[in-house]
C-alpha cells in the first residue's frame, strides 16, 4: 500500500498546482462560462468545450485542463437551473431533474429546488471524484500490462455496453457509433500511408475532425431541435437567499440513503460510457420505487430532484477516470477533452499517471477545488442566469451559430470546417429526430484510430487470427464483459421469461 | 420530446422519415464498402490492408441499416414526424444558417454574422432596428476583441475588412 501513500503526496502537490490564483481564477471563468453554455440552448459542455478549446493551445496543459474541465462542471450544474425554472433541460442529462424540480418552482419553492440540486450535484460529484482519487492510479497501473489486443477489447467493452445500456434500438446505436468509426477512418491511414475513403476530394485529405461534429451535431442540431419548439421561455424567476440554503440543507441528510445510491449508479453508469443521460433517469426510478413518498413524485418532491442530481453529477464526473487511466472517455465532453489533451501533447493512457504525474494530479486536486468553487458560485449567481435565460431565443440563437461558426473555424483556421459543421447539424437534427443516440458516434470518431490501431496491432501479432482476442485470461474476460454488456438487453429478456413474468420493467 | 398527436396536424410521418434515414446510412455504408474495396481490404504482404477496418465497419453499418428499414417499415403510420408549421419554424433557422455558412469563405465571418443577426432579429423576432443593429455589431466586434486581439486567433476575413484595413 506504498503506492497509495505515494499517490497522497502527488494529491498533496497537486492542491499546490490547483490553488495557484491564477488556476482559481481560471476555474471560476470556467465555471461561470459553464454555467452559461449549459443554460443556453444549443451549447452544452461537449461542444463549448470543443468552440473553446483553440483558445487553450497557447496555455499550459495544467491550466488549459482546469479551465475545460471547470467548464464542464458549470455546464452540469447550469443544466439544473433551466430544469427547475423553465422546465426546458439545459442538458440531456437534466430531464429527470425537471420531473420534480419544476413542479417546486411552479409551487413558490424554487430556490430550495435549486439548492437541492446544487447540493446533490455537489456531492455526486465529490463521490465520483473521491472515487477516481482512489481507484484510478490502481487502474492505471493495471492498464500498464495491456497489450494491443487487450487495449482493443476496452474499446470494445466502451462501445458494447452503448449498445447494451442505451434505450435506443441497437441496431441504430450500432448505425451510428460505426458511422463514426467509417468518419474517422477517413484521409490518411497511418499504419499503411494510404489515403482512403476520401475519393479524389482534397478536403478529406485530413480526415473528419472531431471537434467538428461535436458542434456541429450538438449546437446546430440542438437550435434547429429548439427551433420546433417555438420561440418562447416562460419562466419562474428564482431568489436564493442564505435562510433558504440553510433551511434546506438540514433537511437533505434525510435523504442520504438516496444520495449514496444516485453517487453508486452514476459513477458506475459514467464509468461505462453509458453517460450521465441514462444515469439520472435511473436514478429517480429506482427512488421512485424505493422512497416513502414515491407516490408523490411528479408533483414537487424534493427527493425526486436529488436523485437525478447526484446520479447525473456522479457519473459525468467519474467518466473522466476511464479517460485519465484507459484513454477511453466515458461521455462526450471526456471525448473533446481527450481529443485536447492529444493536441496539447499529451497521451491519454495508463502511461499518462506515469510520465505526467503533475498534470495528472493537478488535474484532479483542481476537480476537487473547481466543484467547492462551482458549488459556492452558483448558489450565488442564480439570478443572473435566470435573467439570461429571459432573452429572447431569436437574439440567442443567431448568436449560438455564429459562435458555432467561429469554434469550427478556429480549430484548423479552415472555412471548410464551417460548411462541414453545418451538415453535421442537419445530419444531427435528422437523427435526434429519429432516436439515434450521438454520444456513440461521437466517441467512435474520437476514438476510431486508435481502436483500428489496437485492432490492426494484435491481428498482426497473431499472423491475422481472431483467436488472439481470447488468448489470455485477462484479455478473454474483458471481451467476455463486452459480450454480456452488448448483450445485456437479450440477456434480461431472457431472465424474465425464465421467472415467467410477462413485463419486464426497464 | 415526442409531440402528443391527435390526428389532426398535418406533416411528414415519423415512418417515412425513418426509413429515409436508414437508406440514407445504408447508401452511406455502401459508399465505405466501395471505398474500402478500392484501398484493399484483405491480407496483404505487411498485415491487413488500409481497407481492412472499414471495410468491416461499413458491412456491420449496411446490415444494421437493413434492420432499421425493416424496423421502420412496421411503425405506426399514423404518428408524425412534426408539424408541417413545426418544419416551417425548424427551415425559417435553416435556410438562412446555410447560406450563413456558404457567404463566410467569400466575404468572412463578420459582415455574414451581422446579416445574420439582423435577419434573426427583425424578421423572426420583430425588434426594432437600432436595438436589431446594436446587437448585429455588438456581437462580431466583440469577438474581434476578444479573439483577434487578446488571443490572437485570426477568423477569416472578406474584402471588405481588407478595405477598412482591419
Amino acid at each position: 500500500m506504498n503506492m497509495i501513500a505515494e499517490n497522497f503526496t502527488f494529491l498533496y502537490h497537486g492542491f499546490g498546482i490547483a490553488s495557484d490564483p491564477f488556476n482559481i481564477l481560471l476555474m471560476a471563468i470556467g465555471i461561470l462560462l459553464g454555467v452559461i453554455i449549459g443554460v443556453l440552448p444549443g451549447l452544452g459542455g461537449a461542444n463549448g468545450v470543443a468552440i473553446l478549446l483553440p483558445l487553450t493551445f497557447s496555455m499550459s496543459p495544467t491550466s488549459a485542463i482546469i479551465l475545460l474541465t471547470c467548464i464542464y462542471w458549470g455546464a452540469l450544474f447550469g443544466g439544473a437551473i433551466t430544469s427547475v425554472l423553465f422546465n426546458i433541460p439545459g442538458e440531456p442529462w437534466s430531464v429527470a431533474t425537471t420531473f420534480d424540480g419544476h413542479p417546486m418552482a411552479r409551487s413558490g419553492r424554487a430556490g430550495e429546488a435549486l439548492t437541492a440540486a446544487f447540493t446533490s450535484s455537489f456531492v455526486g460529484a465529490f463521490f465520483a471524484i473521491v472515487m477516481i482519487t482512489l481507484i484510478a492510479p490502481l487502474v492505471a497501473q493495471f492498464a500498464l500490462q495491456f497489450g494491443p489486443a487487450e487495449k482493443f477489447a476496452v474499446y470494445f467493452l466502451a462501445f458494447a455496453s452503448f449498445v447494451g445500456m442505451s434505450k435506443e434500438p441497437p441496431a441504430k446505436t450500432i448505425v451510428s457509433m460505426m458511422i463514426g468509426f467509417a468518419l474517422a477512418a477517413v484521409g490518411l491511414d497511418m499504419v499503411t500511408g494510404q489515403l482512403r475513403l476520401t475519393f479524389g476530394i482534397t478536403e478529406l485529405l485530413n480526415g473528419f475532425d472531431f471537434l467538428i461534429a461535436v458542434i456541429g451535431l450538438f449546437g446546430i442540431g440542438e437550435i434547429l431541435l429548439t427551433m420546433e419548439e417555438g420561440l418562447e421561455f416562460r419562466g419562474k424567476a428564482a431568489k436564493i437567499d442564505p435562510k433558504v440554503v440553510w433551511k434546506t440543507w438540514k433537511t437533505l441528510p434525510r435523504y442520504w440513503m438516496t444520495s449514496l445510491r444516485s453517487c453508486i449508479i452514476g459513477c458506475w453508469m459514467g464509468i461505462t460510457p453509458a453517460g450521465a443521460t441514462p444515469a439520472s433517469f435511473m436514478a429517480y426510478g429506482i427512488a421512485k420505487r424505493v422512497s416513502k413518498n414515491g407516490k408523490n413524485f411528479g408533483n414537487g418532491e424534493i427527493e425526486g430532484v436529488v436523485a437525478p442530481e447526484t446520479a447525473a453529477h456522479a457519473a459525468g464526473t467519474a467518466a473522466m477516470l476511464p479517460m485519465l487511466a484507459l484513454g477511453v472517455p466515458g461521455s462526450p465532453t471526456a471525448a473533446v477533452l481527450l481529443g485536447g489533451l492529444l493536441i496539447w501533447g499529451l497521451q491519454p493512457g495508463p502511461m499518462l499517471f506515469v510520465e505526467q504525474a503533475e498534470f495528472v494530479w493537478g488535474l484532479i486536486a483542481s476537480m476537487y477545488l473547481g466543484n467547492i468553487v462551482g458549488l459556492i458560485l452558483v448558489l450565488t449567481t442564480v439570478p443572473l442566469f435566470a435573467s439570461i435565460l429571459r432573452i429572447p431565443f431569436s437574439i440567442i440563437a443567431p448568436v449560438i451559430l455564429v459562435i458555432c461558426a467561429i469554434g469550427a473555424y478556429t480549430v484548423n483556421n479552415n472555412v471548410f470546417d464551417v460548411i462541414m459543421m453545418m451538415v453535421f447539424g442537419v445530419l444531427g437534427y435528422l437523427l435526434k429526430k429519429t432516436n439515434y443516440p450521438l454520444a456513440p458516434l461521437v466517441l467512435a470518431i474520437v476514438l476510431g484510430d486508435s481502436a483500428e490501431e489496437a485492432f490492426r496491432q494484435a491481428l498482426l501479432s497473431s499472423g491475422g487470427a481472431v483467436s488472439v482476442f481470447w488468448s489470455n485470461g485477462l484479455v478473454s474476460s474483458i471481451m467476455g464483459l463486452g459480450l454480456i454488456a452488448g448483450l445485456w438487453p437479450l440477456i434480461g429478456l431472457a431472465f424474465s421469461k425464465l421467472r415467467g413474468t410477462s413485463a419486464q420493467p426497464a | 420530446m415526442e409531440q402528443s398527436h391527435h390526428g389532426a396536424e398535418s406533416g411528414p410521418k415519423q415512418r417515412a422519415v425513418e426509413v429515409g434515414t436508414a437508406l440514407l446510412t445504408l447508401v452511406f455504408g455502401l459508399i465505405v464498402l466501395y471505398g474500402s474495396v478500392l484501398v484493399g481490404f484483405g491480407w496483404g504482404s505487411d498485415g491487413p490492408q488500409a481497407g481492412f477496418f472499414p471495410f468491416y465497419v461499413g458491412l456491420i453499418i449496411c446490415v444494421c441499416s437493413v434492420i432499421n428499414v425493416v424496423s421502420g417499415l412496421r411503425e405506426d403510420p399514423d404518428e408524425i414526424f412534426a408539424e408541417n408549421q413545426q418544419l416551417v419554424q425548424v427551415l425559417k433557422v435553416l435556410i438562412p444558417a446555410c447560406i450563413y455558412v456558404a457567404l463566410v469563405p467569400f466575404l468572412g465571418i463578420y459582415i455574414p454574422s451581422v446579416a445574420l443577426i439582423v435577419l434573426f432579429m427583425v424578421w423572426l423576432g420583430h425588434y426594432g432596428w437600432p436595438l436589431s443593429l446594436a446587437v448585429a455589431f455588438g456581437v462580431p466586434a466583440f469577438f474581434y476583441i476578444t479573439l483577434e486581439r487578446w488571443f490572437l486567433i485570426p477568423l477569416p476575413k472578406g474584402p471588405v475588412e481588407a478595405m477598412l484595413g482591419l
